[in-house]
């Protein structure tokens, strides 16, 4: 074997030849892929592979250390549950789309410089965003165009950020950058944007509730913890993380009480987690660090779940609004159960994934005396098993019956399920195996009878708030609505300002009438002049700065296309 | 045309069978804070009951506030549509 071939080519090259198989074929190609990629991880030394020259610098295709290998390890896990889980589905796209999309996220996170990684961060956008057209309506298409600008938008912070760190250091390669200078801020925005940082964050919950059933399962595990990954690599110990974590940490859960769209909700509940990891890798040290990616590992496994759980059910009930659900553990046990499975790890429950990663970041924190984090992070952990770990199950499964009756989920469905609920529980019953491929050596033990029994009171106390505001009828009902977020910003205000601005030049051209067309012959008889030889227009600019030109025209071309 | 099926869970009474048995294990949760000593790294985490108040506390006024916010923040389904 040859350790310069690029592993993610398994899963590019090899998804865009699905539409070449055919029924049972097809199913078995597309389980191959990732388990052959699995394999070649296996056998692979550590180390930098794949070395291209080019102008100059030396681009790192594979750069195979602990840490690349945890995010290979996991994304082909998720890879290959995903393959399971949509089986069933007939449309070809979202196989090619999600196989591709996969691949790209393995690629970023082999990436040993920033063009590679940039080249691959752009690639799982376009590809993403298929999952959620698949949808094939109108707002699933709306909401894609928005996902695929916000995408797009990190991707040119990456991109500029990235030819400014070139400028500044000599070098394209990707690790330890941290916040000195511009290039460092805009490559933090860049991530964080797929991180979904407070503010940035709202494409989340906007778009992956809009996937195919089978899609936003997909979706869940790769970019935003591509972002995660991205930020342990360039940004370790960087304090202002521990305070975007922790207010990313907080502010999603209030969101998720109120919210009926119960995707919706555990897109919040995404969010919340993806701040425990932020704080994770701003503490920097080798326990928060080692506990933010092992909570991104864990993760990606009962998001999914959770996401696939409610994917079973949009697909028989069509709906996920809390509003409409009630009483499914009826017509859909092993789907309930399989939730709650998920539930219980996202809260972590003793002997369940959340609990043996999360308390690690918890740990770090309190370590280092951080207490105003802990205490938030505190409130954080008994705000997720509230509203991920019951409301999800209990809105959906049982609350009031709805008087829906349906099938069970398709068979590969629920082996998706039991797979990964399997998994989420073997990480919480012997955390060992995930302790020993984490980047750094683990001296942590989460079984100790005193953090076992505060976990469960803490858990268990937010179990009777919940049951007692629900029996007292203190608690929010469910109702069809949607709740106004930072997307409101470019959805409302910025079509208005734009309609209004458009009003003004048309104004300003009516009045101005003659002194108006006397500017335009003046624009056109400078553009002449300029278009002769040696004139501005005609001169060789560097590609450089006519691609970044080029971007930034493109970008402009797409916000005014949909906010138009 | 034939009964559906009646389940454990849809008798009001069994509900509340399953509510009462939840806070006797809370209670039963906190009363071992009696015997058992806590190691943490902040002292107050450590005193007895500290993890279940702070539980309760936290939903119950997660709960309320993001009631309220829904005067703020809450829309008709439609509202970007229209």
């Amino acid at each position: 074997m040859n350790a310069d071939f690029p592993v993610a080519l398994i899963l590019i090259l090899g998804g865009a030849l699905v539409p070449l198989f055919r029924g049972g074929m097809r199913s078995v190609y597309m389980l191959l892929l990732p388990v052959v990629a699995f394999a070649w991880l296996l056998v692979l030394p550590q180390g930098e592979f794949g070395q291209v020259h080019l102008l100059g610098q030396t681009l790192v295709l594979m750069r195979v250390d602990r840490l690349s290998l945890l995010f290979g390890y996991i994304f082909l896990i998720a890879s290959l549950l995903n393959v399971i889980y949509a089986l069933h589905v007939k449309d070809t796209v979202q196989h090619v789309a999600g196989l591709v999309y996969a691949g790209s996220a393995i690629g970023a996170v082999f990436a040993g410089d920033l063009a590679t990684l940039f080249v691959y961060w752009e690639l799982t956008a376009v590809s993403s965003v298929l999952l959620i057209w698949a949808r094939r309506s109108e707002s699933a298409f709306r909401a894609g165009m928005r996902y695929l600008l916000v995408q797009l938008l990190s991707g040119m912070f990456l991109l500029v950020g990235g030819l400014l760190h070139w400028q500044a250091t000599g070098t394209l390669e990707f690790s330890q950058i941290g916040l000195s200078g511009a290039a460092g801020t805009l490559i933090l925005i860049a991530f964080g944007i797929k991180c979904a940082f407070p503010l940035l964050h709202n494409w989340l919950q906007d778009a992956y509730p809009e996937a195919t059933p089978t899609g936003t399962a997909v979706l869940s595990a790769f970019t935003t913890k591509l972002g995660i990954y991205a930020l342990a690599r360039a940004f370790p110990g960087t304090e202002m993380l521990i305070w975007i974590g922790t207010a990313m940490a907080a502010f999603p859960i209030f969101y998720a009480v109120i919210e009926n769209d119960l995707r919706r909700v555990l897109a919040y509940s995404m969010n919340n987690q993806l701040g425990f990891m932020v704080v994770g890798v701003g503490i920097g040290s080798e326990l928060a660090i080692n506990g933010a990616v092992a909570h991104a590992f864990a993760d990606i496994l009962f998001k999914a779940l959770l996401f696939m759980s409610m994917g079973a059910v949009l697909l028989r009930t069509g709906t996920v609004k809390g509003s409409e659900l009630g009483g499914l553990y009826k017509s859909m046990p092993w789907t309930t159960g399989f939730c709650m499975v998920g539930a219980a790890s996202i809260s972590a429950f003793p002997l369940f994934s959340g609990f043996v990663t999360k308390s690690m970041i918890m740990s770090a924190a309190a370590g280092e005396g951080m207490l105003a984090t802990w205490l938030v992070l505190l409130f954080a952990s008994a705000g997720v098993f509230h509203h991920a770990g019951i409301k999800i199950p209990y809105f959906a499964f049982f609350a009031h019956d709805s008087g829906i009756r349906c099938e069970e989920a398709p068979r590969n469905m629920l082996l998706a399920m039991a797979v990964t609920a399997a998994l989420c529980i073997g990480i919480g019953v012997f955390p060992g195996a995930l302790y020993g491929i984490l980047p750094y050596a683990v001296v942590y033990e989460p079984y100790t009878a005193s953090h076992v029994v505060a976990q469960l009171q803490l858990l268990l106390f937010s179990a009777l708030a919940f049951s007692v505001l629900m029996r007292t009828g203190i608690y929010p009902p469910e109702l069809r609505s949607v709740n106004l977020d930072s997307d409101w910003l470019y959805r409302v205000v910025a079509p208005l300002a734009v309609s209004f601005g458009g009003g003004l030049i048309g104004g300003v051209q009516r009045a101005g009438g003659a002194a108006f067309s006397a500017g335009i012959q003046r624009v056109v008889d400078f553009t002449h002049r300029e278009s002769q030889p040696q004139g501005l227009l005609v001169r060789t600019w560097p590609t450089g700065s006519m691609a970044l030109w080029v971007m930034v025209m493109l970008l402009a071309y797409l916000v005014l296309y949909y906010v138009r | 045309m034939s009964q559906p099926k009646k389940y454990w869970l849809d008798r009001g009474e069994n509900v509340t069978k399953l509510y009462r048995g939840l806070w006797v294990l809370g209670i039963a949760l906190v009363a071992l804070d009696l015997f058992l000593h806590k190691h943490e790294d902040f002292d107050f985490a450590a005193r007895f009951g500290f993890y279940a108040i702070y539980g309760f506390v936290a939903c119950v006024a997660l709960v309320l506030t993001a009631k309220l916010l829904r005067r703020v923040l809450m829309r008709s389904e439609d509202y970007y549509e229209r």
